[in-house]
């Protein structure tokens, strides 16, 4: 299908997009990429009255390390986060998902920002910041601020952005020393939406898990940090309390039921992903046992 | 603001001005305004690569771009890489390989196989279906159109040794 008729304004700067959704607020939408707002308008799901295109402003693009500190632009396509050195350096995990983010063609107009703002439960990268503990630098109407992307993802779709917001940039920790991450997903074929995934960021002391953080894609109404994680740090990991912490895991999602998968598959899969990314990142085949879907 | 938008592009090295309405994708621009029916229209919504075209050297889907966007771009489309031989040897082993049916797939996965091609000469099978993967073809079953990517992959090596 077609997209229903829209007025159409380029924006000039950040101040001149915020005006804009100052002006317009709900009936306006931020085209970035336009990898999920034009399909859904394509499809007629949203028929929004302006788009305010903030495709020109040069000032989103990019990523940079900063001290301790990673930012990335929201204009940051999914195709930059694969190419760029920063990222393998600072934060590898980013460039895991983004080789499963849809396809090359896709890739070259998706957007960091777009993404996060989309809030797709079952997209990639929301399930990365979360497990990176990054955070998203937003401007409105009174000026910028942070939001943590434990807070920012809300429900299907949903985040704290409010209308007249603009998502400008996302910062995140650089990776430390002993730092090792893991990303899989279960998904049809790849590049499709993911049936389950999980992102994960870990930091190594020894043997043992001195932090680890699980960011699950796919298993609910927005991405979820597990808390089961807090069952693996810090101590030496065996068998039975890697069970534990699986059916921790399972006691603790909320999956949804849909034509892909039922809850109780979901929560299986996950248990598989969780099993596997221990056994991966500790390089403890023997833990291995309950890694097959 | 919804009356139409003045823009200036370059197609296939060719200076385009037109007027557009904002809600117009690229694949209808290209298709409806400037009659090259080579992009195809399939699935509207980003999923079969039917539409595939470069914008800026890179391949986009023509579907998800409005035309507006495109202002100040450079768009090449199949006409373009076909008429300027740029993959004069990768529609030979199509056909060669018969690497195509009915033929609606093909100037996407010709766009996408070239993407390829440019950026890594030597491609494995994998890789291949992986850069492919975007595309949907429901004739070939794909292992031709993978044969004949791996074949230009190598002769174009051999050419160049």
């Amino acid at each position: 299908m077609k997209a229903s008729a829209f007025a159409y304004a380029r924006a000039t700067s950040v101040a001149n997009a915020l005006e804009l959704l100052a002006v317009h607020g709900e009936k306006a939408r931020v085209l970035s990429g336009g990898q999920s707002l034009i399909p859904a308008m394509n499809l007629r799901l949203v028929s929004p009255e302006l788009i305010v295109d903030i495709g020109d402003l040069r000032e989103l693009r990019g990523i940079a390390v900063k001290g301790e500190m990673l930012v990335i632009g929201a204009l940051t396509r999914h195709a930059d986060l694969l190419k760029s050195s920063h990222i393998v350096k600072c934060a590898p995990l980013l460039a895991a998902a983004a080789a499963h983010v849809a396809h090359p063609a896709i890739r070259n107009r998706g957007t960091v920002g777009g993404s996060l703002a989309q809030a797709d439960p079952a997209s990639e990268l929301p399930a990365c910041m979360l497990a990176l503990g990054a955070t998203m630098v937003v401007r409105g109407p009174t000026g910028e601020r942070r939001i943590a992307a434990e807070d920012f993802f809300t429900g299907i779709y949903e985040t704290k952005l409010a209308p007249e917001d603009l998502l400008v940039a996302v910062e995140l920790p650089v990776a430390r020393k002993g730092s090792a991450h893991f990303f899989q997903e279960f998904a049809r074929r790849h590049g499709d939406y993911a049936i389950v995934g999980l992102a994960a960021q870990a930091r190594l002391e020894g043997d043992n898990f001195a932090d680890l953080q699980l960011g699950y894609f796919a298993v609910g109404d927005k991405p979820v940090l597990a808390k089961a994680a807090a069952k693996l740090t810090g101590v030496a990991i065996a068998p039975a309390l890697l069970a534990e912490a699986a059916a921790a895991l399972s006691d603790e999602l909320d999956p949804h039921e849909d034509q892909q998968a039922t809850a109780a598959m979901r929560r299986h899969l996950a248990k598989v992903l969780l099993t596997r990314c221990v056994a991966t990142l500790l390089n403890r085949p023997d833990l291995h046992a309950g890694g097959s879907a | 603001m919804t009356a139409p938008v003045a823009i200036s592009l370059m197609v296939n090295n060719e200076r385009v001005e037109a007027h557009v309405l904002p809600r117009l994708n690229l694949a209808d621009f290209l298709r409806e305004h400037l009659k090259l029916t080579g992009t195809h229209v399939g699935c509207e919504h980003g999923v079969c690569g039917a539409c595939t075209v470069r914008v800026e050297g890179e391949i986009v889907r023509s579907c998800l771009m409005l035309a507006v966007q495109v202002d100040g771009a450079s768009v090449e489309t199949i006409e373009g890489l076909s008429d300027s031989g740029e993959i004069a040897d990768l529609q030979a082993a199509f056909r060669d390989r018969n690497a195509l049916q009915c033929g609606f797939c093909t100037p996407g996965m010709l766009m996408a196989a070239q993407d390829l091609l440019r950026e890594n000469r030597r491609p494995a099978r994998e890789e291949i279906r992986e850069h492919l993967s975007g595309n949907y073809c429901r004739c070939t079953g794909y292992q031709a159109i993978i044969d004949a990517v791996e074949n230009t992959a190598r002769a174009r090596l051999e050419r160049s040794a």
